[in-house]
């Protein structure tokens, strides 16, 4: 897009003030009427400016454009790493190591994160994680979920697994075994397969551009 | 008297006898919200506490589910209740409409039942479409959409046949259309399913916040402005005046506002700049309303036909202007944003402005409805009861924040800022002395709630029979 935030922010008010100025002359600014226009002309343009702007993201958000990841990134190692310049974390793919010692084609990939995402949905993960910082505040942001050192450090050796897609798959089908923290997650009698799914979800969740959120993940003091 | 005029029970209209079943539903349901609010509370400090089989996630649908639909549910009561004193008519479409309300009594018990004992379901569409959806506040399944959409289509349909019937299209009801016509066609954006997460919530945001942050806000605009006129007897002229500059304020500032829930889901870095700056502004209507309010109550002293009416009102616009306003803006800059969000702090900011905006409407709408159901109408309303179920609710609710704000900047300062936002620092913040002190006290907060909760129902049931207290001049 040409334009930057500032300029449409300026335009979408100047355009409200002046047509709703215009429309309402011959009216004093403390008449219902100047403010019936200035209600409707307000509405209607920012109703337009989002319309405008939605047409763009989505573009943007398409799997494989400048924000969201091609569903083929499960097959490649991912990390963050720090840009200087905007002074936050982007993602970086890294070469093609598989998933489950698989390469997943295209189509092979989609179904298996649409998989996971109605997995996600149907367990209801929302309503104690947060995803890309939105949901409850009783469990962990899965937005980088994926790239945690816990599983290497902790969980890896607790669930003796062999890769860390085992090891977030084992752990997540059995919770309640290996307790981190005081809040337990429940047991959410995952198949192998929505188990699966949903690691190749986080995974691929985990390389979206998130303007940085959350902060310095992995960064402690 | 003007239009506005209290009616005797026995002539009350259709409408306004179904929007009292509308209220009783709705303070059932603000009960529900409570008993499950103190049921995640208790999960705090014991988190092993019905571990498994009623789980915090399922507690937590549950208390956030009663909380909308009793809000909305009450909001619709009072457009029921004022239609037909605004129109000078019954509702047209009224058997529709109390067909329609018994469906949705009916189909929420089902979803609720469903929640509390199904709970999940397997990773397939069967369980969005009949289980639940697993998506926050719209968790309701695919089924239930297309019952609330039908609900809302005939409320609709209510209220526009009934001004047409009436030739008569006051400001007030050109902006209720308006905004229904909103409310009801943003709700069909949340009614799809996306594997891309990032467009998924763009969409979903649509409902969650272009509902709480423009078209409810508008629509208690709308309600607020009618009891108003009945409460205080202000000029037509003025209160639409004031409700179309609401709208301005409210559209003009909320529609671009919704860009600050696309700072970190993936959306474009545009949307930093844009949410930032509108959302700042988001709280200009509200100032707004804490002026009209301080002047047009002080310009009355305070005297009105209903004086627990007119403090839930009073309490509504500082409530609104506080917990949305000022603890809205308190996060909503990016640059605080990115360490704040998905904190406890937001669940402080999510308290403080449904109880606010929404808590201190519906029951503003519910006194003016109990005035005039005893055998005949007292004036002033006025019991010893309602200032103790206001106080004690106004005060858990301060406190209850209070808890989820400290909580909210220990987070924010231990997990975000210090150890770098992984699961090991979330555990570090939630251990942490500075985050597990409030959880009694939010607790027993909550219990003083669920006090002020009854001593309101005692003070619902009993205050209209009581006889009238000495006339102290209804509209001055």
């Amino acid at each position: 897009m040409d334009y930057s935030w500032i300029q449409i922010a300026v335009a979408a008010v100047f355009l409200s003030v002046v047509i709703t100025l215009v429309l309402s002359r011959g009216y004093g600014w403390l008449s219902p009427t100047f403010w019936r226009n200035a209600a409707v002309v307000s509405s209607l343009i920012m109703l337009f400016i989002l319309m405008w702007l939605t047409f763009d993201t989505t573009e943007k958000v398409r799997p494989g454009a400048s924000q969201v990841p091609t569903w083929t990134v499960i097959n490649h190692e991912i990390g963050l790493t720090w840009n200087a310049e905007e002074r936050r974390q982007i993602p970086v793919i890294g070469e093609q190591t598989g998933f489950f010692g698989k390469v997943y084609s295209p189509e092979e990939a989609y179904a298996l994160i649409n998989k996971g995402k109605m997995t996600l949905q149907s367990r209801n993960c929302m309503e104690c994680h947060q995803i890309l910082g939105n949901g409850a505040y009783f469990a962990p942001d899965l937005t980088r979920a994926w790239l945690d050192p816990w599983w290497e450090q902790r969980v890896k050796p607790m669930v003796g697994a062999a890769s860390h897609e085992e090891a977030v798959k084992i752990w997540l089908m059995n919770p309640d075994k290996y307790p981190q923290g005081q809040r337990r997650m429940p047991n959410l009698h995952f198949t192998d397969e929505e188990a699966t799914a949903l690691v190749a979800f986080l995974k691929w969740m985990s390389a979206i551009d998130t303007n940085g959120f959350p902060p310095r993940f992995g960064v402690a003091e | 008297m003007s239009t506005f005029a209290l009616r005797q029970p026995g002539e009350l209209y259709e409408s306004q006898k179904l929007a009292i079943w509308y209220f009783v539903v709705a303070i059932a349901l603000f009960g529900t919200q409570i008993i499950f609010g103190l049921f995640l509370a208790y999960q705090y400090i014991d988190p092993d506490f019905l571990y498994q089989k009623l789980s915090f996630m399922t507690n937590r649908t549950v208390h956030l589910n009663a909380m909308i639909v009793w809000l909305l549910v009450g909001m619709m009561g009072g457009v029921y209740w004022f239609l037909p004193i605004e129109t000078g008519r019954e509702v047209v479409g009224i058997k529709l409409a109390k067909f329609i309300w018994w469906v949705i009594v009916a189909g929420v018990s089902v979803v609720v039942l469903v929640y509390l004992f199904v709970q999940i379901g397997p990773g397939t569409a069967f369980t969005l479409w009949f289980i639940n959806e697993g998506r926050e506040y719209i968790e309701a399944p695919r089924w239930a959409d297309v019952a609330i959409v039908a609900w809302v289509a005939i409320f609709l349909f209510n209220v526009i046949a009934t001004t047409l019937a009436a030739r008569r299209v006051t400001g007030l009801l050109g902006v209720l259309i308006f905004d229904l016509v909103a409310l009801g066609a943003l709700y069909t954006s949340g009614m799809h399913y996306t594997v891309n997460i990032t467009m998924d919530q763009y969409l979903w945001w649509w409902v969650v916040h272009l509902w709480v942050e423009a078209t409810w806000e508008v629509l208690v605009g709308v309600v607020m402005g009618w009891s108003l006129m009945y409460l205080l007897g202000t000029p037509r002229k003025l209160i639409e005046t004031w409700l179309f500059l609401e709208v301005a304020l409210v559209f003009g500032t909320g529609i671009l506002g919704l860009g600050h829930h696309y700072f970190w889901i993936g959306t474009p870095e545009y949307w930093i700049g844009l949410g930032g700056f509108f959302s700042a502004l988001e709280p200009l209507p509200l100032v707004a309303m804490v002026v009209h309010a301080v002047y047009d109550s002080g310009a009355h002293r305070l005297h009105t036909v209903n004086k627990p009416a007119l403090f839930w009102a009073i309490t509504q616009a500082f409530g609104n202007f506080i917990g949305a306003g000022v603890w809205g803006f308190m996060q909503t800059l990016p640059q605080i944003n990115m360490y704040s969000h998905g904190t406890q702090l937001a669940a402080a900011h999510g308290h403080f402005a449904f109880f606010g905006a929404y808590v201190g409407t519906v029951l503003t709408l519910v006194y003016i409805a109990v005035q005039n159901l005893g055998k005949r109408v007292q004036i002033p309303l006025n019991s010893r009861l309602w200032s103790w179920a206001w106080a004690t609710l106004v005060f858990s609710i301060i406190a209850i924040v209070a808890a989820f704000t400290i909580s909210g900047f220990a987070q924010t300062m231990i997990e975000r800022a210090e150890l770098g936002s992984t699961w090991n620092a979330f555990i570090q913040s939630y251990t942490h002395p500075w985050y597990t002190n409030t959880h009694w006290w939010r607790f027993w907060m909550g219990m003083l709630f669920l006090v002020g909760y009854v001593l309101l129902v005692w003070d619902l049931l009993t205050i209209g029979r009581k006889p009238a207290a000495a006339a102290e001049g209804a509209h001055d």
